[in-house]
């Protein structure tokens, strides 16, 4: 069941469109923020709000990159693979944040606490190699200083 | 020199607020433009500018606008879109505009959709940019709360509404029909064009669709005309130019310099390169323009100067290779991008993208046949221009394309010694 606070949110974000449907990506974004990811029972309680097929919605929630369709850890790391980032040093970047973790990319911590993904460029590329967790943006990243920024996220 | 777009950014982009932006001149053109000028005016005065969209393509502004139906009889509402989903490799040059200096995008939108009389302007922002986001949310509060936007702007008659959308996170949300399927809801495929989003857009309505740092440049047009905005430049290309370098240079970022600035230059603008490393070529425009090698250097950034080399201004950020990076890797990460970002609409793009990032990968590693060089040059013809949906399987083919010429022998000794000369 949606709750009065995510309906309240995502009225809101509908009132600028012409039509329901138009707000799918922003229902989806209301409910990951308020559950951390989508399942399959999110995905029917958004189409049947806005009047859409559970198909239809889920079709759109698979295309966008950051709209999680499994279950993620409390914080998303997201590491810039692409190319200055890549030149600056992404793949020992990687390699270290994947041992501090003990997970590689697209896995979760088993104590739930972070989720690892690489990410298409951040738009930080004067700043390479760029991360970011959560909503902060981390650039550039000595592999060295990787525990320290960890050390923030809870 | 005059940086007319940078001014007001300081050094730690801390933005300045309404009022310091309106001490700074600030809304001086809408209030120029709204209350002294007519739409068309506005048009023309940009048009007469030579302004050409830095998003990427480089289609004239003012043109565009002209494309807009006009008058009592056109269509309603009609839409101005700002587009903000910089997802290119290697481009962050929006991303100073929008956190050092939001009001200038704001006044633009205004001012820009005042010209092609848009009734709704959406700024379509990437998700990933949560401190633009912020501050961009404050300024257009601002706005609203002094009368810039809502209702009978300064009493000109003229209204605006204003929204900040951010996306989902997808490449080709900056595709301009892309854009418009993910702001209806929808998957950021493209569309089939014609008709063009001027005539019909978002929901079917006239809908112009501009980058960023484009939208900056028009209050400062606005206000001191399109002689003075073609005085900017050094070339036939007018204006000033957000240029920006990434990769092995001593001081990675954007500087905003004439329009027509010579690589050379610009590298120097970034400190030159780094200790020990030296320069091989760039990728002028961000990941989807071909390699220039570094002979090249003293060639003009410009629209003409990189057309006539092969090339493309892009966005006018440069991504550096150096002496000390295997171009073949280079290319297969730029693949990679392409062929995961791809939407996956048309079959030459979704199937032969992830074929050339295998190619590349086999090469890079040391499995390389010599017929992959074929292959490669195979897939770099067939995705070319024309032969797929949309533009993105022809951009991730550039950087192919001049690599494959420019970087044969390193790709032939990976073939040759089976293994990756740089590691
Ligand atoms: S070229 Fe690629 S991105 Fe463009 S429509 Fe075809 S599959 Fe989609
Ligand atoms: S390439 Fe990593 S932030 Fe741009």
């Amino acid at each position: 069941m949606m709750t009065a606070e995510e309906i309240r949110e995502i009225e809101a974000e509908l009132a600028h469109y012409p039509v329901r449907r138009a707000g799918a990506i922003e229902a989806l974004k209301v409910v990951q923020r308020h559950r951390g990811w989508i399942s399959d029972d999110s995905v029917k309680e958004i189409a049947a709000f806005l009047g859409m097929s559970a198909d239809e919605v889920d079709a759109v929630a698979t295309f966008y990159n950051l709209v999680f369709r499994r279950k993620v850890g409390r914080h998303v790391i997201l590491v810039c693979d692409s190319v200055s980032c890549w030149v600056m040093g992404y793949d020992s970047l990687r390699d270290r944040l994947s041992a501090s973790l003990g997970i590689g990319l697209g896995e979760t911590t088993a104590d739930g606490r972070f989720t690892f993904l690489p990410t298409a460029c951040l738009g930080a590329c004067d700043r390479a190699p760029a991360m970011m967790v959560d909503e902060d943006l981390h650039g550039p990243v000595n592999p060295g200083g990787i525990d320290a920024i960890l050390g923030n996220y809870r | 020199m005059e940086t007319p777009l940078t001014g007001n950014i300081r050094p730690d982009r801390e933005p300045p607020d309404l009022p310091e932006y309106e001490r700074a001149g600030g809304y001086r053109a809408l209030r120029k433009a709204l209350l002294s000028m007519t739409p068309w005016k506005v048009v023309e005065e940009v048009r007469s500018s030579m302004l050409r969209g830095r998003g990427g393509a480089g289609f004239p502004t003012g043109m565009k606008w002209t494309f807009v139906p006009k008058g009592p009889d056109a269509p309603r509402p009609k839409y101005l879109v700002c587009n903000a989903d910089e997802m290119e490799p290697g481009t962050f040059k929006d991303r100073l505009l929008m956190e050092g200096d939001p009001h200038q995008l704001i006044e633009g939108m205004i001012v820009s959709a005042y010209a092609i009389e848009a009734d709704v302007a959406w700024l379509f922002l990437r998700v990933e940019y949560a401190l633009s986001a912020g501050r961009l949310a404050k300024a257009i509060a601002e706005a609203y709360g002094k009368g810039y936007l809502g209702k009978d702007i300064l009493g000109s008659g003229y209204s605006l509404e204003l929204y900040l959308h951010t996306s989902a996170g997808r490449y080709m949300c900056g595709e301009e029909s892309g854009l418009l399927n993910s702001l209806e809801g929808k998957r950021a495929t493209p569309r089939a064009k014609p008709p063009f989003p001027a005539v019909c857009g978002l929901w079917g309505k006239p809908t112009v669709i501009n980058n960023v740092e484009t939208l900056c440049n028009v209050p400062h047009i606005v206000n001191r005309g399109a002689d003075w905005f073609k005085g900017l430049s050094r070339t036939g290309d007018s204006g000033t130019k957000l240029y920006g370098v990434s990769g092995r240079v001593r001081r990675p970022g954007i500087s905003e310099l004439p329009m027509g600035t010579t690589i050379r230059e610009i590298l120097e603008s970034a400190g030159g390169m780094q200790e020990g490393y030296r320069l091989r070529a760039v990728i002028p425009g961000g990941a989807s323009t071909e390699f220039v090698p570094a002979e090249h250097q003293d060639m003009p950034m410009d629209f003409d100067s990189l057309q006539a080399v092969g090339s493309r201004m892009g966005t006018g950020t440069m991504i550096v290779l150096d002496d000390r990076t295997c171009p073949v890797a280079m290319l297969r990460n730029l693949e990679q991008f392409f062929a995961r970002e791809s939407c996956g609409w048309c079959t030459p793009c979704r199937d032969g993208l992830p074929w050339v990032e295998k190619l590349l990968d086999a090469v890079e590693v040391g499995r390389g046949e010599p017929e992959d060089l074929e292959l490669l040059a195979m897939h770099a013809k067939f995705l070319g221009p024309g032969l797929t949906f949309c533009a993105l399987a022809p951009g991730a083919m550039e950087p192919l394309r001049s690599g494959l010429s420019l970087f044969r022998d390193d790709f032939l000794r990976h073939i040759r010694e089976k293994r990756c000369p740089w590691r």
